[in-house]
């Protein structure tokens, strides 16, 4: 489309996205509407402004790829999901996926070399093992387990803990405080009273690094020196909280999307190898950063004939992209762990495309294959609809999974 | 087909070692990708491919 559209639309909605799920596993209904009707909607944000939320996987992919879209807010003279009129603050110490250019950049480069691809492989037998431990445990608990708790969420806990330096023992402290910034009806005071505890949680441990360095990430950072104690801590709050809840409900809600499509479990029973496979169309379908991701525009331009104007906040949703039929071969709302592959946005896209990724496939792949392989009797301890959804969580999943076998 | 990478652009995410480890491999201090190959073989082209469109920061160009 080259001609501009006036801007002489209806006003836009006040509901900013879809949020009614039919299909615990499958995004909004709402979404495929907006794709085939209006891929580039007008929205208004809950501060009164007016922006604009992106459904298709193409539009995503560039809004989130286009240095014109800034991950930092500040360009947006008003915070759009705060009360009207909240200014946007800077992004806080070591928090570099709201920064953008340089700056962004710096700090991510930091980091990239620890989380290549051949390091996470070479991490491979250490969360299998991990993973085999808890499954023992599982195996000698009373029945039902909450699968949440006693497997899903501690894998990704340990190993990322392990590989940050940050001692395991403090696990409840944080895991309290990362739910506390993740929960949507938090106020702004607890979740940065979350915020800061974390901070200065990971601030001492920067100091004990300092005094006695070991083989860690942070250990690592402390020793290189380029990044300031206050950027460090806020870094190692990222990578935390991170690499938390977001593997941990993937393999929870993994879990649960696979017993409910015993087809696809009988074939990756019959053939071991399609895990990978399987682990990227789990990702692709489920796709768990359920509301769209925000960009603001740091200078005017014009999206597919929409004319935007900087300051102006996008959203671009990742799960409704990888919904998305003219992206993805077959039918994208069936599961189909063989469907060949094609990019998902499950871990976002662009500069910003999460760090984490391959870790996060290593500990799926460990810990999904392995759970269905010791307990290939595993069912759900409560009818599916009473399995309490994470609906109102930055990141979808659920709240606890009850399993027997 | 000849592959060009641009290390600037790229963001360390490891898509391109995924899908054709024979012709990326990524650097050990800083994650950025190496060419190991930059005129893969016939068998390697659709590998390469799917390396250029799951780069999410468009640093892979293969020319043909
Ligand atoms: S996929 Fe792109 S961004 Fe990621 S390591 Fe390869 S070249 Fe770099």
């Amino acid at each position: 489309m080259t001609d501009t559209q006036p801007t002489t639309r209806p006003r836009p909605d006040t509901r900013t996205q879809p949020t009614q799920r039919t299909c615990p596993f499958s995004p909004p209904e709402g979404y495929r509407t907006l794709r085939e009707e209006a891929p580039i909607t007008p929205v208004t944000f809950p501060d009164g402004t007016d922006g604009w939320l992106v459904s298709r996987h193409a539009d995503v992919r560039t809004v989130l790829a286009d240095q014109r879209f800034g991950a930092n807010r500040r360009p947006a003279r008003t915070d759009a999901f705060a009360p009207t009129g909240t200014p946007v603050p800077p992004p806080p110490p070591g928090m570099f996926i709201m920064m953008d250019g340089p700056e962004h950049t710096r700090i991510r480069r930091l980091l990239t070399g620890q989380f290549t691809v051949r390091r996470m492989r070479q991490l491979a037998p250490a969360v299998e093992r991990i993973v085999a431990e808890h499954l023992d445990a599982m195996a000698s608990a009373e029945q039902p387990v909450d699968l949440l708790r006693d497997f899903a969420l501690p894998i990704p806990s340990l190993v990322i803990c392990e590989l940050l330096g940050v001692p395991y023992a403090d696990r409840a402290d944080f895991q309290r405080n990362s739910g506390n910034m993740l929960r949507l009806d938090a106020s702004q005071e607890q979740v940065q009273q979350a915020h800061l505890a974390m901070n200065q949680h990971i601030h001492e441990l920067v100091q004990a690094k300092r005094a006695h360095p070991t083989d860690d990430i942070l250990s690592g950072l402390v020793q290189d020196g380029r990044l300031s104690d206050e950027e460090m801590a806020g870094v190692g709050a990222l990578l935390l909280l991170a690499g938390h809840e977001t593997t941990a409900n993937m393999i929870a809600l993994g879990t649960m999307c696979l017993l409910h499509h015993p087809d696809q479990l009988a074939a990756l029973r019959a053939d071991a190898s399609l895990w990978d496979n399987a682990v990227e169309e789990l990702l692709r379908y489920l796709t768990i950063i359920q509301f769209g991701l925000r960009r603001v525009v740091r200078e005017d331009l014009e999206l597919d004939g929409h004319r935007i104007e900087a300051g102006t906040t996008v959203l671009a949703s990742l799960t409704s992209g990888n919904r998305d039929a003219d992206q993805f071969t077959g039918d994208p709302d069936q599961l189909d762990v063989q469907r060949p592959y094609s990019p998902h946005l499950a871990f976002g896209h662009g500069a910003h495309q999460c760090i984490g990724q391959q870790l996060a496939r290593v500990e799926m792949k460990a810990a999904l294959s392995a759970l269905f392989d010791r307990f290939p009797s595993l069912r759900l301890a409560v009818p599916a609809k009473e399995v309490p959804m994470r609906d109102d969580m930055l990141i979808y999943g659920v709240h606890a999974l009850p399993v027997t076998w | 087909m000849k592959v060009i990478i641009d290390e600037d652009k790229c963001v360390g995410a490891g898509q391109c070692v995924l899908a054709a480890d024979q012709v990326f491999d990524q650097r050990e201090d800083d994650g950025i990708v190496v060419l190991l190959d930059a005129l893969p073989p016939e068998e390697q082209h659709s590998a390469v491919e799917d390396a250029a469109a799951r780069c999410p920061a468009l640093a892979i160009e293969v020319l043909k």
